[in-house]
């Protein structure tokens, strides 16, 4: 058998996966956007049409509903970056063996638990009479209830583990004598955070920040559950997906777009060659 | 408000017969004065019921397949039953449509879209037994389940959407929906909403009572100075509302969990939270409500089980079970003589009090056609609402 074959049998399933079902599908949805929808039975029928296009700018709705979910998806973002590198720094520097295998495990445990059943979870803590209330109310402090808030902690505590594990595998992997050199040259602790470990992260950091961004960015269930009048882009999908698919998928763009936009600025810097 | 709904449902009911006269042929334009345009797939009638298949598949709201009732069922013809639980008659027209169910348990601004769809098939009523005479008046031949003389569905039950509140905050009964759509709500933060299009219909009902002046006299008739003032509304309220439901553990969880203490419901959500706390009420404007029925997909693949299944909960003893469970008023009027108890359930939800009813605007799809007997305006279509809903949460 020569090789050209050989290549191709391999290659054959991920190219039918990736063209026959990833890529097949989604273009099929950006040809739904310019089908018509029957105003009365919702039926979707195949033609040409810019008017979902048209409706998605008109109606000032779908504006704020992406520019909301933009800044919702880069608060996760920075919320796990914030949480993650110190605590990736904890792990791979400072914590016992043991201490550092119980927090791997910790990060990584709730992945394993299934998504609903978190977002349940945060539900029942957030909830007027639930876990936060009756904890902290003694204090005086009260929960943000279910806001954008809660949407921002919920989706923060779903995709940490995203963002945590390649920080400290990045983190773990720095040769401890960089930090001796920065010490040794006066540095303090701050300082070579700032000017060592940041620097030399950033790859990671980028990489982690494309699952929480782009899945912050796609997800509406946080929002149904624990976002109370919270309208997300994936709401407004899913609400048009029963009653006009075509509008739905034209606003299908938007993060399709989000995404695009973030994947190039974050090329441009380089950071992808070396994830 | 009784008379107003019986002019629009024989006004209906005159344009889908002048229909039925028109549309053998595929043109069915129904151009003439306020003729309606619902042109219905001619879809075949099963004639006889064959061998039982093993299983059937029903997309339901919840509480009507329960296996209380389903396991008899199974016991008796053979045929599993798998449910599907449904939030909202958009999601149930969906699933409907995926062909993967058999039957629905459709409200009436599903299943007028289903029949013009063509997603269900007529039902023959020979081969339900159970369907007869016992039927209550209100749920017989009504528009959105009987057009051009064939019966789509066979009538579940009837009842409106109440307004729920917890006893415990909210200590004097309601005697109006105000405590839910105003901005001076002693409730405001705390206030539950139902999330759907149709929900606009809730603020039209409101705004019937309190601003006669826009002239609305069906909910589901709006023009769009009528639209724009319900979604007014809607946005004032927005901003008091605690949480937006079409998920039924969501809303049950938001009142036991002391998030929300009043808003739109359904008797079963109270039920279900098995707290006596809990009450609820039919506030003096009246509300929204729905008229369910059984309809058969037009490409069941379990068509005997399906007619089966449509039949067996007929029965006054499996449709008052159906009933009682979720807390509506049965369709067959013969389960209310059947015990004390079915009495009392009877009698508390007005099962045959049409008076009761005329108070009650069940869910019919909103169409350009004014169903109000307007001719002179276009009403608003329902995806003019849909568009329209999506800024209020905005």
């Amino acid at each position: 058998m020569n090789r050209r074959a050989q290549l191709s049998a391999l290659l054959a399933l991920p190219m039918l996966w990736l063209i026959g079902i990833y890529i097949f599908s989604l273009v099929m949805l950006l040809v739904t956007a310019f089908w018509v929808t029957d105003p009365f039975t919702s039926k979707v029928k195949p033609g040409f049409t810019l008017r979902n296009f048209e409706q998605i700018i008109a109606n000032p709705a779908y504006a704020t509903t992406s520019l909301r979910t933009l800044g919702i998806a880069l608060a996760v973002t920075v919320l796990s970056i914030l949480i993650s590198v110190p605590l990736g720094i904890f792990m791979a520097k400072v914590a016992s063996p043991k201490l550092r295998a119980i927090l791997a495990v910790a990060i990584t445990l709730p992945l394993w638990a299934g998504y609903l059943v978190k977002i349940l979870a945060m539900r029942i803590t957030f909830t007027e009479e639930g876990f936060f209330n009756s904890m902290l109310g003694p204090l005086g402090i009260s929960g943000p209830g279910f806001s954008i808030v809660t949407v921002v902690l919920t989706l923060t505590y779903l995709w940490l583990p995203y963002m945590a594990v390649p920080v400290y595998t990045a983190i773990r992997q720095l040769p401890p004598n960089l930090f001796d050199a920065s010490s040794d040259l006066g540095a303090g602790a701050g300082f070579t955070i700032r000017t060592v470990v940041l620097p030399l992260i950033r790859p990671a950091i980028i990489a982690g920040s494309i699952f929480t961004f782009s899945l912050s960015l796609g997800d509406y269930i946080a929002a149904k559950f624990v976002g109370g009048s919270t309208q997300m882009i994936g709401s407004i999908i899913a609400s048009n997906i029963n009653l006009n698919p075509p509008i739905a998928a034209a606003f299908s763009l938007v993060p399709i777009a989000f995404v695009v936009i973030y994947l190039v600025s974050v090329q441009r810097t380089g950071a992808l060659e070396r994830m | 408000m009784r008379s107003k709904i019986m002019t629009g449902a024989a006004f209906l009911a005159v344009a889908a017969l002048a229909l039925s006269g028109c549309s053998s042929d595929t043109d069915s334009t129904g151009t003439a004065a306020g003729g309606l345009s619902i042109d219905v797939p001619d879809i075949p009638m099963l004639e006889e019921l064959g061998e039982m298949e093993s299983e059937v598949n029903i997309v339901a709201w919840s509480g009507f397949v329960e296996p209380a009732w389903s396991d008899e069922f199974t016991a008796e013809t053979g045929c599993t039953v798998n449910r599907r639980v449904a939030g909202t008659s958009d999601e149930m027209v969906q699933l409907m449509r995926t062909g993967d169910y058999d039957i629905v348990s459709a409200s009436g601004d599903a299943s007028l879209r289903l029949i013009a769809g063509g997603d269900v098939q007529p039902i023959n009523l020979d081969l339900v037994p159970n369907f007869g005479d016992e039927i209550v008046e209100g749920m017989k031949g009504q528009i959105y389940d009987t057009i051009n003389g064939k019966s789509y569905g066979v009538p579940i039950g009837r009842g409106a959407n109440i307004l729920q509140y917890n006893s415990d905050v909210v200590t004097e009964e309601p005697t109006s929906w105000d405590v839910a759509w105003e901005s001076d709500s002693p409730y405001a933060g705390q206030i539950i909403a139902y999330d759907a299009p149709i929900y606009i219909a809730d603020a039209a009902v409101y705004l019937m009572a309190h601003e006669p002046d826009l002239g609305i006299t069906n909910p589901y008739a709006l023009d769009q100075d009528q639209l724009d003032a319900a979604i007014d509304l809607l946005k004032q309220q927005n901003k008091i509302v605690s949480e937006y439901w079409a998920d039924p553990a969501a809303q049950i969880t938001s009142f036991a969990g002391g998030t929300t203490v009043l808003g739109t419901s359904w008797e079963i959500l109270r039920k279900l939270t098995d707290d006596d706390k809990f009450k609820s009420v039919l506030p003096e404007e009246g509300s929204t409500g729905w008229s369910d029925a059984w309809m058969i997909a037009a490409e069941s693949q379990s068509p005997n089980c399906a007619y089966a299944w449509v039949d067996y909960t007929s029965s006054a003893d499996v449709n008052g079970a159906i009933a009682t469970n979720f807390g509506m008023a049965p369709a067959n009027a013969a389960f209310c003589e059947t015990s004390d108890e079915a009495a009392a359930h009877c009698e508390y939800f007005n099962a045959t009090d049409e008076e009761y009813f005329s108070n009650v605007w069940f869910w019919t799809t909103p169409i350009e056609q004014c169903i109000d007997g307007r001719t002179d305006v276009t009403c608003t279509n329902f995806q003019q609402w849909t568009d329209a809903w999506l800024s209020v949460k905005s």
